[in-house]
């Protein structure tokens, strides 16, 4: 799997090389700035970028620019970015065309390798990965206006938050130590009460759950 | 009923066309009078005697006479800038430098004399004296010599024997008395205008002279003396906050970090158990670190300011809050990092308020630039009664914005709704 890799400070670039490198991907590209990034991305074709929001040269947030034109040139690139800090603003854009492949994670879970691995494989193969942070956000401000969640079961809870962070039923089945069946049934529940339509895809799934999350906003 | 109140004061109009000038003249005419029979005697003596006190300095006499002299002059001075308010409009600014209440005749003199107010004031008698006494006596002349032609006319011409010069008309019968009339007529007509516009003269002449810009200079000096106070305070407590919470936070776990890593180090041959149960201590040390690290930043400079300006980071901002805040932007460049910063910070301060103690269920955000101004107003709906002061954070933004020159207006009735509106002088790039 090729990936492209776009992060400035050279501690991390190499860290994350590393990694990835250790975990089989190929490191199609790593570059510095936001050109770079664009250019690389228009060559080399990755199966996957995992970009930095903030890149020389304005060091602003040249990283998610230019990921979200490259998907705009290529409609379902699949882009993971990654951030110091997470915000709902971010994750919308990210999230705004609907075809999926997208990640948004702090750096900090790069500390755990196979999560991290995890969550890129799940981008690149056109899934989601939501940092936890973006989902508990989204959660706790729709927790204070919104009467269907509030029939969930702390358990559904708990469902519903790893699904919208991306994750598939055998992920969370492992996650939360009980069968897939028993998450399968949780979904169900889970579906029905927001009456959202129920849908085999998991992709779709997460992000039907994620755009019900943020409605109204 | 708005209509009966149309058809009354059109009703009373006529008479008040007539009767309004003709007030206004008589008050020019009488005010100049007066003007002039103060003007000429007050400033002659004042200036004589500030003359005469400052002449005696040498001798001694005029350390002692001079400042009550000098006092003297300041009242009179001050009597005219009260008069040139109250009849005239004109706000002629005071600008005396205090002197301390407890210093003896020599400094007490020698400050008032290195006062430049006090040089503005002795400039202006001379000018008082003449081209001050001539516009007022004017005012009062113009309105009352027309009466006298009327008089003529009506028979006084017959006390003089010779010709009478009424203006350059030569009266000396009837005929000729009536020309007196016609011309007193047209230099009433002109008195009606021209009297209150000497009298104006007047007072700026004064405002002129008398005034200076120093007074408002002073107020910029005292206004950006206290801010820049509160600025220098605010950061250093600023600094002393990201001090303690680096002191107690991110360094204290990064040390704590550091121990159990040398722990592991020992441990790994001995007890592998152990070690990797320290391993995973360190790795949420080092994680909570980093969250600490985060909410730190966030708090000196939030990295979405940083990167998208403050229209994004107002809306970033209105998404983590529990409450529906709707967000209009209307920004067309980005201002100056530190106005960004101080316009945020205000918003955010104002906005948790909004949240913790309005219990308001919806927000209006407006941030626009206009006219130079960068204005943001938060609106809320809740219960009101919001105050500036009273430890209610508000007090805090207006120090902040003042320092950018920035004000802040707060309408809060009891019972709401709330609205907050901050501007600051600034431009965009």
């Amino acid at each position: 799997m090729r990936v492209v890799l776009a992060e400035d400070l050279f501690l991390l670039r190499d860290g994350l090389v590393r990694l990835l490198e250790a975990h089989d991907f190929e490191i199609a590209a790593a570059v510095e700035t936001g050109p770079e990034l664009t250019r690389a991305l228009a060559e080399l074709k990755p199966d996957v970028a995992v970009v930095d929001v903030r890149l020389p040269p304005t060091l602003t947030d040249e990283g998610l620019q230019c990921a979200l034109q490259a998907r705009r040139d290529r409609p379902g690139l699949p882009v993971l970015v990654l951030s110091q800090h997470v915000e709902q603003l971010y994750a919308r854009e990210l999230l705004a065309d609907g075809s999926g492949g997208v990640g948004y994670l702090l750096k900090d879970r790069v500390f755990d390798a196979e999560q991290f691995v995890d969550a890129v494989r799940r981008v690149a193969a056109g899934g989601t990965a939501m940092d936890p942070q973006v989902i508990q956000q989204l959660l706790s401000r729709r927790a204070a206006e919104d009467r269907p969640l509030e029939r969930l079961t702390p358990r559904e809870l708990e469902v519903l938050e790893l699904m919208a962070q991306g994750r598939t039923n055998a992920a969370i089945a492992g996650r939360l130590v009980v069968t897939e069946r028993a998450i399968a049934k949780h979904t169900a529940n889970i579906f029905a009460k927001l009456s959202l339509e129920v849908s085999d895809d998991d992709n779709r799934r997460v992000l039907a759950v994620l755009a019900y999350l943020d409605r109204g906003r | 009923m708005s209509i009966e109140t149309k058809s009354g004061t059109r009703r009373t109009r006529t008479p008040e066309r007539v009767r309004t000038p003709a007030r206004n003249l008589a008050l020019s005419a009488l005010r100049g009078l007066a003007l002039a029979f103060v003007s000429l005697p007050g400033a002659v003596l004042c200036f004589c005697l500030t003359l005469v006190s400052v002449a005696l300095v040498p001798i001694g006499v005029g350390i002692v006479t001079t400042p009550w002299v000098l006092t003297g002059v300041r009242m009179f001075a001050d009597w005219r800038r009260l008069l040139a308010a109250e009849w005239g409009g004109v706000r002629i600014p005071r600008a005396y430098r205090p002197l301390p209440e407890d210093a003896n005749p020599w400094a007490r003199t020698f400050g008032m004399l290195r006062d430049p107010a006090t040089w503005r004031d002795f400039r202006w008698l001379p000018v008082d004296m003449t081209a001050g006494f001539v516009t007022a006596l004017l005012a009062f002349v113009l309105a009352v010599y027309p009466l006298e032609g009327f008089v003529i006319a009506a028979g006084l011409w017959r006390a003089w024997d010779d010709t009478y010069w009424y203006g350059f008309v030569p009266v000396s019968d009837q005929i000729t008395g009536l020309y007196a009339a016609a011309l007193g007529a047209v230099l009433l007509v002109a008195a009606f205008r021209l009297s209150p516009l000497l009298l104006k003269a007047h007072f700026r002449l004064t405002g002129a002279v008398l005034g200076s810009g120093q007074t408002e200079l002073a107020e910029r000096v005292r206004v950006l003396t206290e801010t820049r106070r509160d600025a220098v305070d605010t950061s250093a407590a600023e600094l002393r906050r990201i001090e303690r919470d680096l002191h107690d936070g991110a360094q204290a776990r990064l040390v704590a970090m550091g121990m159990d890593l040398g722990t592991i180090e020992a441990l790994m041959e001995k007890d592998p158990a152990k070690a990797r149960e320290l391993l995973a201590q360190a790795r949420r040390s080092s994680a909570d670190a980093l969250t600490e690290l985060r909410e730190l930043v966030r708090g000196i400079h939030p990295p979405v300011l940083a990167e998208r300006g403050l229209g994004d980071a107002v809306r970033a901002l209105a998404l983590r809050l529990p409450v529906t805040v709707e967000v209009e932007v209307d920004l067309p460049g980005r201002a100056e990092a530190p106005v960004e910063s101080a316009a945020y910070f205000a918003v955010s301060e104002v906005l948790t308020n909004a949240v913790k103690h309005s219990g308001a269920d919806r927000i209006w955000v407006d941030v626009h630039h206009d006219a130079g101004l960068l204005r943001v107003s938060v609106t809320d709906n809740g219960k009101g009664g919001a105050v500036i002061g009273a430890g209610s954070g508000l007090a805090g933004v207006e120090r902040r914005l003042g320092t950018f020159d920035g004000v802040l207006a707060v309408s809060s009735p009891a019972g709401g709704p709330t609205m907050v509106t901050m501007e600051i002088p600034c431009a965009l790039s």
